[in-house]
């Protein structure tokens, strides 16, 4: 199988079968990791460049693993070291990238869109690695790719998402990938923290985590930014913790064969008890793991390559 | 120079005018109107079948950037966009480097405008010194000197207490306060609209009561101060709905939206084109729709285009960075026609009345309208003509249109202005029909 497209801009239109190619490449690709040489020649020649804006050590160090395995060539370039600070503006950057004559931007943004207005400028292939409060599709394809190691489909699996689902570029990336697949998926936050509409994309609302915890097969629990307290979207975050923090108690009634998932970093304390995100049903260290088969897919199929052919490489 | 101007559709719906025959203008006036007019001597003749003469449009809201930002448009770049697009007057905003908030800066840009022809720039003075918000500017000394009204446009006058005064000031030199409703501690940081699709692209958000919080507070204040409102860019039906109550309640309060509002709705927002990113922001369709029933029941006095000029190296950018304002004044006839009156949203007679004596009520002046003897101040434009929106080709120094690459049906030909007469070469880019006029 091989993927029709030149982007990965987010999970956004994305159809089943292309998240399901995706999906099955990166098991080819968490196979090839386990061998003692985890190291393929697919992207040989390649050149990928790790454009971020905004500082993410896990995702950066992700996607440059994925390329160092797939052997393409990568520079990363973060905002403290890019020129954006001395005031160039993005097109600038982008124009200096472009005559460096690369194939693959990983692009990390403070501002929505900027993945889009990249795409649309340069010829090389974009890949979003997180846009403001809009996606971040590789983080949802390794989500997917972790819930799937436990159950084997998707379709009616009821997953809650937990937390500022406002300002998470993680819950709508997740929300869009877990609707094409089937799941059932209820956002669960204080009203200040749902954005207008969200009910549109597919999830239902819960106001009180108490009610539904015992029926999830999945729990995302989001990053709570202290920042929040400040912009009166909670008034403290003891008190959001006491109605939303996954704490012992209540993921001691979690169904048997349930599973909780954080895409990092975390609050402990706040959004989460750390002794949940040590516990059993954490699945967290997974999901970093498996980010790495996972970005190997995206790069390799966004570069034509074909599923069938990843293992024979 | 004398015209004769043959069998076009003459259109001044203020003066109950709609019916094809020729039209004379002699010595800078419209000097007979009659069938099978024919002259003798020196004068040139303009074949009009199937286009429409009007009175010429006004725009009561534009940015001339001049003085200040001249990199992004000048009064002389704005006043040739004006008369190619069919304007002959253009009240400009203050909000320049400086900004025009005393007698001298009006005297400027009135002064500027007369070196650039016979389109007339009418300017608009601050509400406050400075636009900052604190003090009022002197409205006295700057109607002297030529201002239509006063406004604090880009920002609104957050003071309830200072705006309250102003709507008193303003009543002794007989001006409308065009104010700009905003609340924003509630619109802070935001983009776009406020809905599902500012949450599917992850942008932060403009509620609309943003706007009609702002214009039920200052409606409120002209019935405090039985004062003389003029409501700027209308975006929301929740605005219209306000406007429409005020008018009832006896108010004098005007208002008026633009054509993006009446063409595009948020959606279009999804590739993230920062040339549709303006502050009011697109709404949503229900909102849209209730903006054409505004004006076609004449709530909504005026179409205004808003036209606000930015240069591309600053559009060119994240949709957060870029700033806010499009261009209007060279497309908005043909966005009129191509979205309100083909498709049967808005008349053409409708949209006609808001662009010429709806905005001639709200500065206090009686249009000349298509009668004999009147001083000739006219657009020629066919309506069934369409040409493609070619941003490099604008008059404007801008490129910031959100319409470029776009057909559009209604091409302005000509303005006739006293003597004068200014061709527009809207349209002569596309492949259409060459334009019919002779010589
Ligand atoms: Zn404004």
């Amino acid at each position: 199988m091989k993927l029709a497209r030149k982007h990965l801009l987010g999970m956004e239109g994305v159809s089943r079968t292309e998240i399901e190619t995706l999906l099955n490449c990166a098991e080819t690709f968490k196979e090839i990791l386990d061998r003692k040489i985890p190291k393929v020649p697919s992207l040989r020649g390649l050149t990928a460049v790790n454009l971020f804006f905004e500082p993410s050590t896990r995702t950066r160090v992700s996607f440059e693993l994925a390329e160092k395995r797939l052997s393409a060539d990568s520079v990363s370039i973060s905002a403290s070291t890019s020129s954006s600070e001395k005031g160039e503006s993005l097109i600038d950057t982008i124009h200096n990238v472009e005559a460096m004559k690369v194939d693959f931007l990983i692009v990390r943004h403070s501002a929505a869109g900027a993945p889009h207005f990249l795409a649309s400028r340069c010829d090389v292939s974009v890949i979003n690695a997180g846009d403001g409060c809009h996606e971040h599709p590789t983080q949802a394809l390794l989500d997917l790719f972790t819930i799937r190691q436990h159950f084997p489909t998707l379709e009616g699996l009821k997953v809650a998402i937990l937390g500022d689902i406002a300002h998470s570029r993680v819950a709508r990336s997740n929300i869009w990938a877990l609707r094409t697949m089937g799941a059932q998926v209820t956002l669960c936050a204080p009203r200040t923290l749902l954005p207008p509409g969200i009910e549109d994309l597919g999830a239902k609302i819960h106001p009180r985590l108490d009610d539904l915890i015992d029926e999830m097969d999945i729990i995302m629990v989001l990053r709570i930014q202290k920042e929040r307290q400040g912009e009166s979207f909670l008034p403290s975050s003891r008190e959001y913790a006491r109605h939303f923090s996954l704490t012992r108690s209540r993921a001691d009634r979690m169904k048997t064969n349930s599973f909780i998932m954080h895409p990092g970093p975390i609050n402990r304390g706040i959004e989460m008890a750390p002794e949940v995100a040590d516990g059993p049903r954490s699945v967290i260290l997974d999901q970093v793991t498996n980010g790495v088969a996972v970005r190997m897919a995206v790069l390799y199929l966004l570069a034509g390559g074909e599923t069938d052919h990843a293992m024979a490489n | 120079m004398r015209w004769l101007i043959k069998d076009a559709r003459l259109l001044d719906p203020d003066h109950g005018v709609d019916r094809v025959a020729d039209l004379l203008i002699e010595k800078g006036k419209i000097a007979k109107i009659g069938m099978g007019l024919s002259v003798e001597g020196d004068h040139e003749v303009v074949e009009a079948a199937g286009m429409v003469l009007s009175p010429s449009f006004i725009d009561i809201h534009v940015h001339l950037r001049e003085p200040g930002r001249e990199y992004a448009e000048t009064i002389e770049s704005g006043v040739r966009a004006a008369a190619a697009g069919g304007f002959s007057a253009v009240a400009c905003m203050p909000n320049t480097d400086p900004p025009l908030d005393n007698h001298a800066m009006v005297h400027y840009v009135i002064d500027q405008a007369l070196k650039y022809g016979p389109v007339e720039v009418m300017p608009i003075g601050c509400i406050t010194r400075g636009r900052a918000g604190e003090r009022l500017a002197e409205f006295g000394e700057m109607v002297d000197a030529g201002a239509v009204g006063v406004s604090d446009d880009g920002d609104p006058v957050s003071d309830s207490s200072l705006m309250r005064r102003a709507l008193e000031y303003a009543q002794q030199f007989d001006i409308p306060i065009f104010t700009h409703p905003e609340d924003r501690t509630l619109s802070r940081n935001g983009v776009m609209n406020e809905g599902v699709v500012s949450t599917r692209l992850g942008l932060k958000g403009i509620p609309k009561q943003a706007e009609e919080i702002g214009i039920a507070r200052d409606i409120e204040l002209t019935a405090l101060t039985s004062g003389r409102l003029h409501v700027l860019h209308v975006s929301s039906a929740g605005g219209v709905e306000l406007v429409r109550r005020a008018k009832e309640r006896g108010l004098n309060v005007t208002a008026e939206t633009a054509p993006h509002y009446l063409a595009l709705t948020d959606e279009s927002l999804a590739g993230y084109d920062t040339n549709r990113k303006m502050n009011p922001p697109l709404r949503t369709s229900v909102d849209r729709e209730a903006l054409r029933r505004g004006v076609a029941e004449g709530v909504l006095d005026v179409i205004a285009t808003d036209h606000a000029p930015h240069p591309v190296h600053e559009k060119e950018a994240e949709f957060d960075s870029a700033p806010f304002g499009v261009l209007g004044l060279e497309t908005a006839l043909g966005v009129l026609i191509t979205h309100c009156v083909r498709p049967g949203h808005l008349t053409l007679e409708t949209v006609i009345e808001r662009l010429t004596a709806g905005p001639s009520r709200v500065l206090g002046r009686e249009l000349a309208g298509i009668r004999e003897g009147q001083k000739a101040s006219l657009t020629l434009f066919a309506p069934d003509e369409s040409w493609v929106v070619d941003p490099g080709r604008l008059h404007s120094i801008s490129r910031n249109t959100a319409f470029g690459q776009e057909r559009l049906f209604g091409v302005v030909k000509a303005l006739f202005l006293g003597e004068e007469m200014i061709p527009s070469e809207q349209g002569s880019s596309s492949q259409d029909r060459p334009a019919t006029m002779v010589p």
